[in-house]
């Protein structure tokens, strides 16, 4: 349990010329304090990959620097489980091995099984510990991920839309799960998503961010109690807040993707639906 | 080819002599291409130097290499090995690359966030991901160091294939399709009893088959 310092962090990306550079972000500033549940969501392209990135220590920021505790971020490291959007495994180890890889470089062999097989347990995997990743499921490989990152005992946990490519069901049941597991070990995270339910339903605080020019719109803090109910008026009230300002921020990327001609209110119909006038005679 | 295998044994002494060659020329030819494949797979200032290089001398078949061998050598056995071995490493080394080259890059980072570097990075992850292509180089190196054993032992000393040149200078037609026969044997056995099978075992830990256990 550490808490997650970042200071005035900005990215550019270096193009041909010098006016060719392009900005991701710019003076971002967040703490995330020790044991605390944070989203960050926003459009695609605001750089919320990039930052969690840079928490990883897989990016370098251009401008500001990454603390975890105490240590300044420079590369990446065990400190910090990353779980990734797909799920990672090595395809030659069974899901054992693919834990104790992560484990195996601070203990001995037996050590490093014991607690490999610890964290299975906790995602429900015991059963496929002599399975190989292609044997899996998506939600399964992504629970072997999640418990890999976890075997590190890491200060904090960073998710980047780790249930983006699962489908419904799998992804309603891991969300049960990440909420059991964090309560359980108390962990620091930091999830990306560009799902507001999912940020709702999770996270602690939300942290909104919006494109052109990239930075933070808005932080929610959510106070409902656990576990949330997404039909409670409360969530909902939550959900109609953070998508006005997103939708905002979706059509400016969809203007600058699409150019001139989009139109967002191209989709309202001109005319009504029930064209067979007099059909209820 | 009953008589030339146990009543004077020509083929037999011609046979085990060649197999010696071939495997000795196709260890060698695997270390070395697949230790040249690893370093160019894995720098870049590697892969713009001797990258081109390897594919130029990939491209000059190895029996080419014969007469300078020869001379060398000093017509001595050395030089059929140099033939062999120069004919399987080019194909390993390309394969190698290619398979270091496309290793996953998620499989890197998943690696460096559980805090491994550099030679731990190529030992742990790069290797063993670029194992299936690297059994494609092994196949093809073997393919390539058995054709140029034969050709090098036609003009040079020993083994099957100068047996086979003999057979011809005293116009004995049946050793020679023996012989020839023989040679493809060898082929379809390293084919089937070896190569297949470790094929059917690494794709299928690697899930790379579609009928996956």
């Amino acid at each position: 349990m550490e808490k997650v310092a970042i200071n005035h962090v900005e990215k550019t990306f270096p193009g041909k010329s010098k006016n060719e550079s392009f900005t991701v972000f710019k003076d971002i500033s967040l703490t995330v304090a020790p044991g605390e549940f944070v989203s960050l969501l926003g459009p695609s392209g605001c750089g919320k990959s990039t930052l969690l990135n840079i928490v990883a220590g897989l990016d370098q920021a251009t401008e500001g620097d990454v603390t975890v505790g105490t240590e300044k971020i420079k590369s990446p490291g065990s400190d910090r489980g990353v779980v990734f959007q797909e799920a990672a495994l090595m395809p030659w180890l069974t899901v054992l091995e693919n834990v104790m890889l992560a484990t195996k470089k601070k203990m001995n062999k037996e050590d490093a099984k014991s607690s490999a097989e610890k964290y299975l347990k906790l995602v429900h995997l015991s059963k496929f510990l002599h399975s190989y990743p292609h044997e899996l499921s998506g939600g399964m490989k992504q629970r072997v991920a999640i418990a890999r990152a976890l075997s590190m005992d890491p200060k904090v946990l960073l998710m980047d839309e780790p249930f983006g490519a699962l489908d419904e069901q799998t992804r309603m049941m891991l969300h049960r799960e990440v909420q059991f597991i964090w309560e359980e070990t108390k962990k620091t995270i930091l999830f990306v998503t560009h799902n507001i339910r999912e940020s709702i339903l999770l996270s602690d605080r939300i942290v909104l961010m919006g494109t052109r020019p990239g930075g933070i719109r808005k932080i929610y803090s959510v106070d409902l109690p656990r576990p949330r109910d997404p039909a409670s008026p409360e969530f909902i009230q939550l959900e109609q807040d953070i998508m006005s300002i997103l939708g905002g921020e979706i059509e400016k990327v969809m203007k600058e993707e699409m150019g001139d001609d989009f139109n967002s209110k191209k989709a309202s119909l001109l005319y009504g639906t029930d064209r067979n006038m007099g059909n209820h005679i | 080819m009953y008589i030339g295998l146990f009543d004077t044994g020509i083929l037999a002494t011609a046979l085990a002599e060649s197999l010696q060659r071939i495997s000795i020329g196709f260890s060698l030819a695997l270390l070395i291409g697949g230790l040249l494949g690893v370093i160019i797979g894995v720098s870049k200032l590697a892969d713009e130097t001797l990258g081109s290089l390897v594919i130029a001398l990939q491209s000059v078949p190895s029996i080419v290499w014969l007469p300078i061998a020869l001379v060398l050598f000093q017509g001595g056995a050395g030089a059929i090995y140099f033939v062999v071995i120069l004919g399987g490493t080019w194909a390993m080394t390309l394969n190698v690359r290619m398979g270091i080259k496309n290793v996953q890059p998620i499989l890197i980072r998943a690696a460096k966030t559980m805090g491994y570097k550099n030679s731990e990075l190529i030992w742990k992850v790069m290797l063993p991901a670029s194992i299936p292509s690297a059994l494609t180089g092994a196949r093809l190196a073997w393919a390539f160091g058995w054709r140029a054993l034969m050709a090098a032992e036609l003009i040079g000393r020993g083994g099957l294939g100068r047996t086979l040149m003999d057979a011809r200078d005293f116009f004995n037609m049946d050793l020679v399709v023996a012989i020839m026969i023989i040679i493809s044997c060898i082929g379809l056995i390293v084919e089937y009893f070896i190569f297949s099978k470790i094929e059917k075992k690494v794709l299928s830990r690697w899930g790379l088959t579609n009928s996956a256990s």
